[in-house]
């Protein structure tokens, strides 16, 4: 399993779960003390071997993290490492003293540390994952293992990282487990174990959850989907994949959908129609269908995939009183070097921000929605109606008992490069005019596409968060052949 | 001859009813726990619980009657008559192979069959001896239900038996013992065997008979006519030879800074369990809830939570069964129901009442009503009386409780059952206002 790129040591904070920037001393949610934290227990081989906790099963979901990306770039270091392999410092700058020191020959001290990517080489593969922050990979972050081995008793690695990992359930069962590796404390009180329904076993809180923060970067298109300050559970969700077109230009898809809250399982919804409208376009763009047509096609999918939720039985039971059948919103873009499409049901929109600022930037979408009836029919102006309570209420959307699928797809030929801003209202109603969003998006976004993302979302968090937030920027035009292949 | 042979165990499933979304600073959760046994005698399918039959062996039951023989019995003598055929009726309701005794209750408790601190195992021949032994029943002594109770504990626990059950059949006050005393031996026999208790005629302390039947965890009723007495006996015995697990717990852990408001049952009959509850490790309680058959009951369930942010999700409690092993252990059912919590600043939906929720906290308030208003209607207080049975009787009609409608139109006169008008009846059949009072706890479920 060695192909198989653990994420680095700290991509999230130990103590509330927080994806942590490269670099950070502090947790920058809850000022976790990050030098004071071991290597966290699920890249350790030594992990799995007590059944008693939750961990295991930590241990077996991380295999299904995403396959090793291909180098981008030939000074790029192996991708494969474990948190062992980062060398901690103390606060003084010098070596710790490491009892893993033999196992990570592979690496000199002085060495770039293998879980250290240089923040412009970017993977330029992947599959959807869960909250990995694939870009900011910790770099420098400090943490001094405590020489006493009451945290996380942990064996050396079995091997050098190249060589094939030994499945951790297997690997030495006489290493001391005191208290039990893997024991994961709750966020919340900081005492009590967490169960294995997900809460915890002393005040009961729940756990975070995958879902409740998610980033993802693919070459030039990156997406971020975040929970929010104010909702229980994300119920956004995004796709985001390249292909080629049958004359070997790069087409870039970017979806993102919003499940509706007063619907049942809307998570699975969004998650459906994501998923649904990618495949599709994935499909039909690289036989030559025209991207206007297959984004019209991939709606229609997409809408198919969320009619099935609602004759399939639920997954999990919710005893509401009047069970609505699941539903959600989409928008999603694709970029080829000349044309830039966009397509949408509901109120998730697509923004094109110019890279040269002085020229104006745009909304591409028209919402489905209560207000934007109401300022097309000259009712209200569009202030008041977004004032308004009902502004919400979408007109359209993608589920079973949706009147009447009105698929909108737009096709522009921007004259000068920009980016694409794919959000759901979340983000926009901390931005909602075209200007107001430009004003937002960091002036590097077609280089940075994942840095800008997260920006996106953190201007939504900063102004309340009050619903999920999921953001995709998409730069136009889609970068030569190379830099984005799935 | 019916083979009660290993599996027939039910299987057991706990669905919890609530809406779990509560507004910024909520802090009262409510659930609706519906535990159901379905399918004893599935083969290979159980849950797991504790077999009661192994193989070869006879039904691992016991059952004691106990029929009142004091004086008032004769007055009039259809009474002893009712009750002699009546546990007639039960003893040939007995499956092969049953423990059973026959106790005569009067101001002492006398062994009417088999005798000598025994007891029978059901059989053709033994059946034959218990009825040709009630031939020698006769009325004549006083009262004193708690000899009773502990005679039949004694009996039932001479047994290696799994259900042990009574039937308790009185016509009078137990005026032969003191209030103490009946508590001090319903406390010693809780837990130790079910019983249910039957008050026959109309001369009998309603909060005796259901305070009885409370402890021990069985039904209360009133059989107003002696005539009627076997076919609930009959009826009474077929529940309790149903029985398949005994002592089953509802167990409850809560998280820190929880407090279990109350627990309850709420069907088929409204049952306090909150005082009821035995600590059983960090953070957990058990609740008694007696044997099980193949059947179903719901709990009401309302703790009150620490109040968190919007968007926080908790879990308030979960729910699971257990029974009680010999070892001090227990055995778990397996089957498990989650209570949470989430704060939310979506007024629709945590200002939403759970239809079940709804449902059941007006059953409850509906028994409420009707024990305030009977006992307001005994003191003469006629506006207070009449205020709460109106109010029953809004709740009944609304709630599509007909059985209980129809018990209160017999106490009442309904005026308007929508606005819960009514005037209290001049005239009230002593009967009828002890039936009302009996079954005030019977519930009903949902309407679908």
């Amino acid at each position: 399993m060695s192909q198989m790129p653990q994420p680095t040591a700290l991509s999230r904070c130990p103590s509330c779960e927080e994806p942590l920037e490269a670099g950070d001393r502090f947790c920058g949610a809850c000022g976790y003390d990050l030098s004071a934290v071991p290597a966290p227990p699920q890249d350790h081989p030594t992990i799995a071997m007590n059944g008693s906790s939750t961990r295991p099963s930590e241990a077996a979901a991380s295999l299904d993290w995403p396959l090793a990306p291909e180098p981008a770039s030939s000074d790029t270091p192996a991708p494969v490492h474990r948190a062992t392999d980062i060398r901690g410092t103390d606060s003084g700058g010098s070596e710790l003293p490491h009892p893993d020191t033999e196992s990570t020959a592979a690496q000199q001290p002085g060495d770039h540390p293998a879980g250290v990517q240089p923040s412009g080489a970017q993977p330029s593969g992947g599959q959807p994952s869960g909250a990995q922050p694939s870009g900011g990979q910790p770099s420098g972050v400090r943490f001094d293992r405590p020489p006493e081995p009451d945290e996380y008793p942990l064996a050396p690695p079995a091997g050098a990282p190249a060589e094939p990992v030994v499945d951790p359930r297997t690997a030495d069962l006489g290493a001391p487990v005191t208290p039990p590796a893997g024991t994961k404390l709750c966020v919340a009180c900081r005492s009590g174990h967490v169960d294995s329904d997900g809460y915890c076993e002393n005040c009961g809180h729940a756990q975070p959850r995958e879902r409740d923060h998610m980033e993802q970067e693919l070459g030039a298109v990156a997406a971020v989907s975040d929970r929010g300050l104010r909702h229980h559970r994300n119920e956004d969700a995004f796709a985001i994949s390249s292909t080629a077109l049958p004359d070997g230009s790069p087409a870039v898809v970017a979806i993102v959908c919003d499940g509706v809250s007063s619907a049942t399982r809307p998570d699975e919804a969004s998650l459906a129609a994501s998923r649904a409208a990618g495949e599709a376009l994935l499909a039909a763009l690289p036989l030559g269908t025209h991207p206007q047509q297959a984004m019209h096609e991939a709606i229609l999918a997409a809408s198919e995939a969320v009619n099935s939720l609602a004759e399939a039985p639920p997954a999990h039971e919710e005893h509401a009183p009047h069970q609505n059948a699941p539903a959600c919103t989409l928008v999603g873009a694709v970029v080829t070097p000349a044309l830039l499409i966009v397509g949408w049901v509901g109120d998730s929109r697509a923004y094109w921000v110019p890279v040269d600022r002085s020229s104006p930037p745009a909304r591409l979408t028209e919402d489905d929605s209560w207000a934007a009836q109401m300022v097309a029919a000259g009712l209200m102006s569009e202030a008041q109606a977004y004032a308004d309570e009902r502004a919400h209420a979408i007109t359209g959307w993608l589920g079973a008992d949706a009147y009447e699928l009105e698929p909108h797809t737009a096709s522009f030929k921007p004259d000068r490069p920009g980016v694409v801003v794919v959000c759901t209202d979340g983000l926009w109603n901390y931005a909602e005019a075209a200007e107001e969003m430009a004003e937002v998006v960091p002036l590097d976004a077609a280089e940075r596409p994942l840095h800008s993302a997260q920006v996106l979302v953190g201007h939504a968090l900063d102004g309340g968060g009050h619903d999920n937030v999921t953001v995709a920027v998409v730069p136009f035009p889609a970068p030569p052949q190379g830099a984005g292949s799935a | 001859m019916a083979n009660f042979s290993k599996s027939n165990v039910p299987q057991f499933s706990v669905d919890v009813y609530q809406n779990e979304y509560l507004p910024e600073g909520g802090r009262e959760v409510n659930a609706i726990v519906t535990v159901s046994a379905t399918g004893g005698g599935t083969v290979g399918s159980a849950v797991g619980a504790p077999h009661l039959y192994a193989a070869g062996q006879s039904p691992d039951a016991a059952v004691a009657i106990m029929v009142d023989c004091s004086g008032s019995m004769d007055y009039p003598p259809t009474k002893m008559r009712g009750a002699r055929e009546a546990t007639a009726a039960a003893i040939d309701t007995l499956r092969d192979g049953v423990r059973f005794a026959v106790i005569g209750g009067t101001h002492v408790a006398k062994e009417v069959y088999p005798g000598n601190g025994r007891l029978a195992v059901a059989d053709a021949a033994t059946r034959g001896q218990a009825k040709e032994a009630l031939r020698r029943l006769s009325a004549g002594g006083g009262t004193a239900i708690g000899t009773w109770l502990r005679l039949a504990d004694r009996l039932l626990s001479s047994a290696e038996v799994s259900i042990r059950h009574g039937i308790l059949l009185t016509d009078g006050r137990n005026e032969h013992e003191s209030p103490q005393d009946l508590k001090a031996a319903l406390d010693s026999c809780a837990g130790r065997f079910t019983c249910d208790a039957r008050g026959v005629g109309t001369d009998w302390e309603v909060k005796e008979v259901t305070g009885i039947a409370s402890a021990l965890l069985g039904t209360a009723d009133i059989v107003a006519d002696p005539a009627a007495l076997s076919a609930d006996f009959t009826q009474m015995m077929e529940t309790a030879m149903g029985k398949e697990v005994a002592d089953v717990a509802l167990r409850l852990w809560t998280p820190v800074g929880t407090e279990i408001k109350f627990v309850k049952q709420v069907a088929p009959t409204v049952e306090e369990l909150t005082d009821r509850r035995t600590e059983a490790g960090p953070r957990a309680g058990d609740y008694p809830t007696g044997s099980w058959g193949d059947e179903s009951r719901d709990y009401h369930v309302c703790v009150e939570v620490p109040s968190a942010g919007v968007g926080q999700e908790m879990l308030a409690a979960r729910v699971s069964l257990v029974v009680p092993q010999g070892d001090g252990g227990v055995h778990n059912l397996g089957a498990q129901g989650l209570v949470k919590a989430v704060w939310t600043d979506d007024m629709v939906a945590s200002t939403r009442i759970n239809s079940q929720v709804a449902h059941y906290t007006g059953q409850a308030e509906l028994a409420q009503v009707i024990q305030q208003g009977l006992d307001l209607r005994k003191s003469g207080d006629v506006d207070g009386a009449t205020a709460k049975l109106g109010r029953a009787v809004q709740l009944a009609s609304a709630s599509g409780n007909a059985d209980t409608a129809k018990l209160l139109a017999k106490v009442v006169d309904v005026v308007d059952a929508a606005a819960g008008t009514v005037r209290l009846k001049a005239r009230v059949e002593e009967a009828d206002e002890m039936t009302l009072e009996t079954r005030s706890t019977k519930t009903v479920r949902v309407k679908k």
